[in-house]
């Protein structure tokens, strides 16, 4: 389960870094939702893997760690209204700038260089 | 009532921010900016009261909800913490009042972001659990997009979907940091975490390591320190100057959880972890400086100017911090009090400056003259000194301590030999700027446009900033030993935990 676990974290963040790097808001976007993702399960396997364990204290005496539960509610939450804002400010830019180039203007080869 | 005066200093702008939104602020201009200053006035009451009664009665903690630490969250406050409090406070007053001569017009919901903005920062100083910093970053973050985007045209659409993306990363690192720390200490309370990594042995004394320098990385990211620094000229040179001048205290964040992390938590006590950052901030200073200087040289309108002047600042902060000695501490927290008030001010004042040039607006190039060119000049003149830090204003104390707090330092010859050198690079650019702006004008004016003088609001903001010259050197000796108090406290370890875990003897 480790390991399998592990994978999907690492496959996560490597897709979200490749598309973070990308020169299109889009596919930023969609890279930094892989990155958030990748985080709360990240966090989440924090409080450590384990089975047949309660969520709820009381019910039995092996219970989970509730902290990572509670941590990754509030990244889930905090992640959910920063991309929310990402993709406003993404559609104002293609808006304002006219193209969805994270530095405003497509580079081609006869204006490279200008800001 | 004295015992939750801790939370005020955050919840009072909170409450501010929701009480603007709402009808009657909501609805009249006057009303709204009314209750915007006198809201601020309060929270600045509330962070000096709590400021007060620091000093006079030691380190509180104050348990949100009364669910105690380590497992609530506390709000942890000490000398270091309510002065930063204060400063946020006064700078929030300040930029709410000099708002108040039109700039809050220009787009929606400034007043209430501003105090949000405020809630965020003011929560990062106080709060004493690594996830609730968290938390408070995102809070000051979301409203400083807002803020940015505020009367924004395109070049600022731009560089906010730059800085927005940059900070989201940020984020998620942050993220990453955190889960490993708490995945090997077991606690995000940071005096809980203090007292573990002293206890942390085989492979997770590298887990540690690797989710402390990740912290490193975010804290450089928001302190703006190279090679993570790219964001900032572009940011707050697009911004509009109020808001950039608020901003001027967010890097001071960065710098901020820096000093709490590495001298609390990996610290002297933190056996094999201790100082492990030090190397890498030092030289990643030493070369922030630099890049700063010659940004400063190389800035061709004087809203760039002052950014770069906040990055040699930052840079300036964090070798004090790298030293982590206590009379380095000390400076540093002198010096981040005078670096903040004098750089708002400086961004007020190429406001003033770029409103009164017409087309030109704050462009170093030759253009008409300035309306008020005494006014401006002065301050602006002021402002300068104390920013190169020549006698006899407050930048000259700070410079001369921060000297001789690195001297003792292994490679302090190499910082004296830099830093003088950057800030001679400083005295130049600025007195090139200066120059040039104030004496270097057409007779005859092209356009036709009024002259505009600067509103008695915005000149009161701009002399309440630029007061800090002065006063800060009339009161020298109060506020270094205040700095001393302040650091002693921030390297007192065995202090800090037992106040905070309440195992006070």
């Amino acid at each position: 389960m480790e390991i399998l676990y592990a994978s999907c974290v690492g496959l996560l963040v490597a897709c979200g870094v490749f598309l973070i790097l990308r020169s299109r808001t889009f596919p930023v976007v969609l890279g930094l939702t892989m990155l958030s993702y990748a985080v709360n399960l990240f966090l989440f396997a924090s409080g450590r893997l384990t089975l047949n364990k309660a969520a709820v204290l009381g019910y039995s005496s092996d219970y989970a760690d509730p902290l990572p539960q509670a941590l990754v509610l509030t990244a889930i939450v905090i992640g959910f209204a920063m991309t929310a804002f990402v993709v406003i400010l993404a559609i104002r830019g293609r808006a304002d700038l006219g193209n969805d180039h994270v530095n405003g203007q497509v580079p081609t080869n006869n204006n490279k260089g200008k800001a | 009532m004295i015992q939750h005066l801790t939370s005020l200093p955050v919840l009072l702008p909170m409450l501010a921010g929701v009480v603007l939104l709402m009808p009657p602020c909501g609805k009249n201009k006057q009303i709204r900016r009314f209750s915007s200053v006198a809201l601020s006035f309060i929270t600045l009451l509330a962070s000096v009261l709590l400021l007060l009664q620091v000093d006079e009665m030691g380190n509180t903690t104050y348990a949100i909800g009364d669910w105690q630490a380590p497992f609530g969250i506390v709000l942890f406050a000490d000398p270091l913490s309510t002065l930063l409090v204060s400063l946020t406070s006064l700078l929030g007053l300040v930029c709410a009042l000099y708002a108040c001569a039109g700039d809050d017009e220009k787009g929606s919901f400034f007043h209430p972001l501003l105090h949000f903005l405020v809630l965020g920062v003011n929560g990062a100083f106080l709060t004493g659990d690594a996830f609730n910093l968290f938390v408070f970053f995102e809070v000051l973050l979301i409203a400083s997009y807002s803020l940015l985007m505020h009367g924004g045209d395109k070049h600022n659409t731009r560089a906010a979907l730059q800085y927005v993306i940059m900070n989201l990363v940020g984020s998620a690192v942050f993220l990453i940091a955190l889960g490993i720390l708490y995945g090997v200490l077991g606690t995000l309370n940071m005096a809980d975490m203090a007292n573990k990594v002293t206890h942390l042995e085989g492979d997770d004394v590298f887990l540690a390591k690797i989710g402390g320098l990740l912290l490193l990385v975010v804290f450089a990211l928001k302190g703006a320190l190279l090679p993570l620094h790219l964001w900032l000229p572009n940011t707050y040179a697009t911004a509009m100057p109020v808001v950039a001048a608020l901003f001027a205290i967010m890097t001071k964040v960065g710098v901020y959880s820096m000093m709490r992390v590495y001298t609390l938590i990996f610290g002297d006590e933190a056996g094999e972890l201790s100082h492990m950052a030090q190397d890498w901030l030092w030289w990643l200073a030493l070369a922030t400086i630099c890049m700063g200087a010659i940004g400063v040289l190389a800035s061709h309108d004087l809203r760039k100017l002052v950014a770069n002047l906040v990055i040699v600042s930052v840079g300036t902060l964090v070798a004090l911090v790298a030293v982590q000695t206590e009379d380095a501490s000390a400076a540093a927290i002198f010096y981040l009090v005078h670096s903040t008030l004098v750089t708002a001010a400086l961004f007020l004042l190429a406001d003033l400056i770029g409103r009164q040039r017409g087309k030109v607006a704050d462009r170093v190039t030759i253009g008409r003259p300035v309306t008020q060119p005494i006014l401006l000049g002065g301050a602006f003149a002021i402002a300068a000194i104390t920013v190169i830090g020549m006698p006899p204003l407050s930048g000259f104390i700070g410079k001369v301590w921060l000297l001789r707090a690195t001297f003792e330092s292994d490679y302090g010859a190499f910082f004296w030999g830099l830093y003088l050198l950057a800030s001679l690079a400083l005295l130049v650019g600025i007195s090139k700027a200066g120059s040039t702006v104030f004496w270097h004008h057409q007779n005859k004016t092209q356009d036709n446009a009024e002259p505009v003088k600067a509103h008695k609001f915005q000149i009161a903001a701009v002399f309440i900033v630029l007061m800090g010259a002065p006063l800060l050197v009339v009161f020298a000796g109060d506020m270094s030993n205040y700095a001393i108090e302040a650091a002693k406290q921030l390297h007192d370890f065995s202090a800090n935990t037992s106040v905070v875990l309440g195992e006070a003897k």
